[in-house]
């Protein structure tokens, strides 16, 4: 337990940002998927972190980070099978272009 | 036999105590060098069991096939080996024209990677192991499932639609059977009440293939499926998609790709022998020994399998893995946990014959009821025919 | 700086040099092996916290299923310009310096302000953290457990009615 709880802080807070820089700034709706999994690791980094170094005898912060990792999977697989519909039905996955409902 | 029994345990204490008191290096160092010893010894292991594995499976198989098998180089050839590598070298390294350079080259070194790392915690004798994870059993699962990346890259950097359909069906097959095979290995870890491999094999004085042989089965099944062997080799099959994913490999990739196989077949092997046959735990032989005999009778087991069976088509191959064995693995869980929780606290024995019992009867009610929808559907198609004249 | 900083220090460096794959390059392959990199280090980092379940569980999870199935996305989605199509939409650079000055707010509050307001340590990992665990999800944490099972049993639904070819 040398390296302070800051540094681990700090590295999840750059993955974060740079998930948020990949959603906000791809235009292929699987890379921004990629973004978001960026994001949910870096939340899973911070509350492993938390409970580790606050409070490991409680298996909370354990649990917590078992059923985001439940959560994460379900959404991929769900908003996977979503691109693959559309990529169906209009023949592209690029956000600009899926932006309005008609057609 | 305590002596040879603890010989490699004794040659690497002699090893750091060289190294913390004659060199007087500090501990932290002392092992960062072991480890690295320690891992570049398993790696090696892994490829020189090929070396044997490969002359095994060309002797095995064409004696099953009433032939006499490679005989030309060294006495009873015993140096193919030798000579297949040669071949593979002087072959000329293609890569095709609108592949991506980097991702083709890595594909290979990818496909090799999980499969040495299995070695790393696959208890080889009574404390020979790399590294005793808590979590063994469930690293064991993890690991296999890197081995599907190494196939997409394959089949996606070839730039060759053979290549990437080859790669689908490849990746449907390895996940499907990961779910059998974990299944398989919970009801071990249930039993044994650790995922630690090393305790696994310390809490087996019965083997497990003898307490739990539908587990057992189920387990040989989806490890056979993962490894891309007989009967599931879709992918080698030479009249099917020709030679799937690695389509456009040739020289050593190629070879990088079947090294890769082989030391996969090993600990594979090396991971059922752990879980169910009781791994290093029998009497007046040296442990290791027994590990080794044990590996290569498992592997010898999968070589007569390739041997005899024909091969799948997919879709059986799907099925087979979906609407049967995931389902007798879900009803093999809950019964095995039933029993053990109802016979806790009898003897040893009195638990493992009402495992095995229990067992028999999944085995009698699964016999059965494929037999009736057997026969049903039998019925149904000689109504049709009989309707249709 | 013991061994524990420098490890640290490399495993750190292999998650954040995996998401910059992953957001910098055209490439979406490559972009998905970034972000298989960037599950590595994190399954790394977790090791060094001295929690080996979860570690396993990430590589299990992230590496094994859902790299997977982003894989498959890819080469099933593919356009036919796709090495030539840009990456970038037209409010990149917005969403770069809105994603610097968080790191900015972030980074000072975490290193300056807020370093060891936390009492460091508790009372140390239970004996047999995986059994503690099981224990927690099936008595404490037992609703939480079964509305994540139904949660996947929704999405695995879910995910084959929509995909489904009419």
């Amino acid at each position: 337990m040398d390296v302070p709880l800051s540094w681990y802080l700090l590295v999840a807070a750059a993955l974060f940002c740079m998930g948020l820089y990949g959603v906000l700034s791809r235009r292929n709706a699987v890379a921004i998927l990629m973004g978001v999994e960026l994001m949910l690791n870096a939340v899973n980094i911070n509350l492993v972190t938390f409970w580790r170094y606050v409070a490991p005898e409680a298996m909370a912060g354990q649990v917590f980070a078992v059923l985001v990792y439940t959560v994460a999977a379900a959404e991929a697989a769900v908003g996977l099978a979503l691109f693959i519909a559309i990529y169906r039905s209009r023949d592209t996955v690029v956000v600009e272009d899926i932006d309005l409902m008609k057609g | 036999m305590n002596i040879l029994d603890d010989l490699f345990v004794n040659i690497g204490q002699w090893w750091t105590n060289l190294l913390s008191d004659a060199l007087s290096l500090p501990d932290g160092a002392v092992t960062m060098i072991n480890g690295l010893i320690g891992g570049l010894i398993l790696a090696l292991l892994g490829v020189v069991m090929v070396l044997i594995l490969t002359y095994m499976e060309r002797k095995v198989f064409s004696r099953l096939q009433d032939r006499i098998g490679p005989n030309r180089w060294g006495p009873w050839g015993i140096f193919q080996a030798v000579a297949d590598a040669i071949k593979m070298l002087i072959k000329e390294d293609i890569v095709p024209d609108n592949a991506d350079r980097l991702l083709f080259n890595l594909a290979p070194v990818l496909m090799v990677i999980p499969a040495v790392l299995l070695y790393a915690v696959l208890p080889f004798g009574r404390r020979m192991v790399g590294s005793d994870l808590n979590v063994g059993a469930l690293y064991v699962v993890a690991i296999g499932s890197l081995t599907a990346i190494a196939v997409m890259t394959a089949g996606w950097s070839s730039n060759n639609k053979y290549g990437l359909l080859g790669a689908f069906r490849v990746i449907a097959q390895l996940v499907s059977y990961e779910i059998p095979m974990v299944l398989a290995m919970a009801s071990v870890v249930l039993i044994a009440g650790s995922m630690s491999l090393v305790k696994i094999v310390e809490s087996q004085p019965i083997p497990n293939a003898i307490l739990m042989p539908v587990s057992f089965f189920i387990y040989m099944a989806a490890g056979m499926a993962e490894l891309g062997r007989s009967p599931f080799d879709l992918l080698e099959a030479d009249s099917e998609i020709v030679a799937g994913y690695f389509i456009e490999y040739s020289g050593m990739k190629f070879a990088l790709f079947f090294l890769a196989e082989y030391i996969n077949m090993f600990a594979i092997a090396g991971v059922a022998t752990t879980l169910f046959l009781s791994g290093w735990n029998w009497p007046i032989l040296p442990t290791w020994l027994w590990f080794f005999i044990k590996t290569f009778a498992v592997v010898f087991v999968f070589i007569w399998a390739r041997g005899s069976w024909p091969r799948f088509r997919i879709d059986h191959m799907l099925n087979f893995a979906w609407k049967f064995l995931v389902p007798l693995a879900l009803v093999n869980l809950m019964v095995v946990a039933l029993v053990d929780k109802l016979l806790a606290d009898a003897g040893m024995w009195a638990r493992a014959g009402g495992l095995l019992v229990s067992n028999l009867v999944i085995i009698a009610v699964t016999l059965g009821v494929v037999a009736w929808a057997a026969r049903r559907s039998r019925n149904a198609k000689l109504q049709a025919i009989a309707g249709a004249r | 700086m013991s061994v524990e900083h420098g490890v640290f220090i490399v495993l750190s460096a292999i998650t954040l040099v995996g998401a910059w794959i992953v957001i910098a390059n055209r490439n979406l392959y490559r972009a998905a092996l970034g972000m298989v990199l960037s599950f590595f280090g994190v399954a790394g980092l977790y090791a060094l916290l001295n929690v080996g379940f979860l570690a396993v569980v990430q590589v299990l999870i992230y590496v094994g299923a859902i790299s997977i199935l982003i894989i498959f996305a890819i080469m099933l989605t593919r356009q036919v310009m796709d090495r030539e199509v840009v990456q970038r939409n037209s409010q990149w650079f917005i969403s770069l310096l809105v994603a610097l000055v968080l790191f900015g707010v972030l980074g000072y509050t975490l290193a300056f302000r807020v370093a060891d307001q936390w009492a460091v340590g508790g009372s140390g990992l239970p004996e047999k953290p995986i059994e503690a665990l099981g224990e927690a999800l099936v008595t404490t944490y037992a609703l939480p457990f079964e509305v994540a099972s139904v949660l996947l049993l929704v999405a695995l639904v879910g995910a084959i009615v929509i995909a489904r070819e009419k």
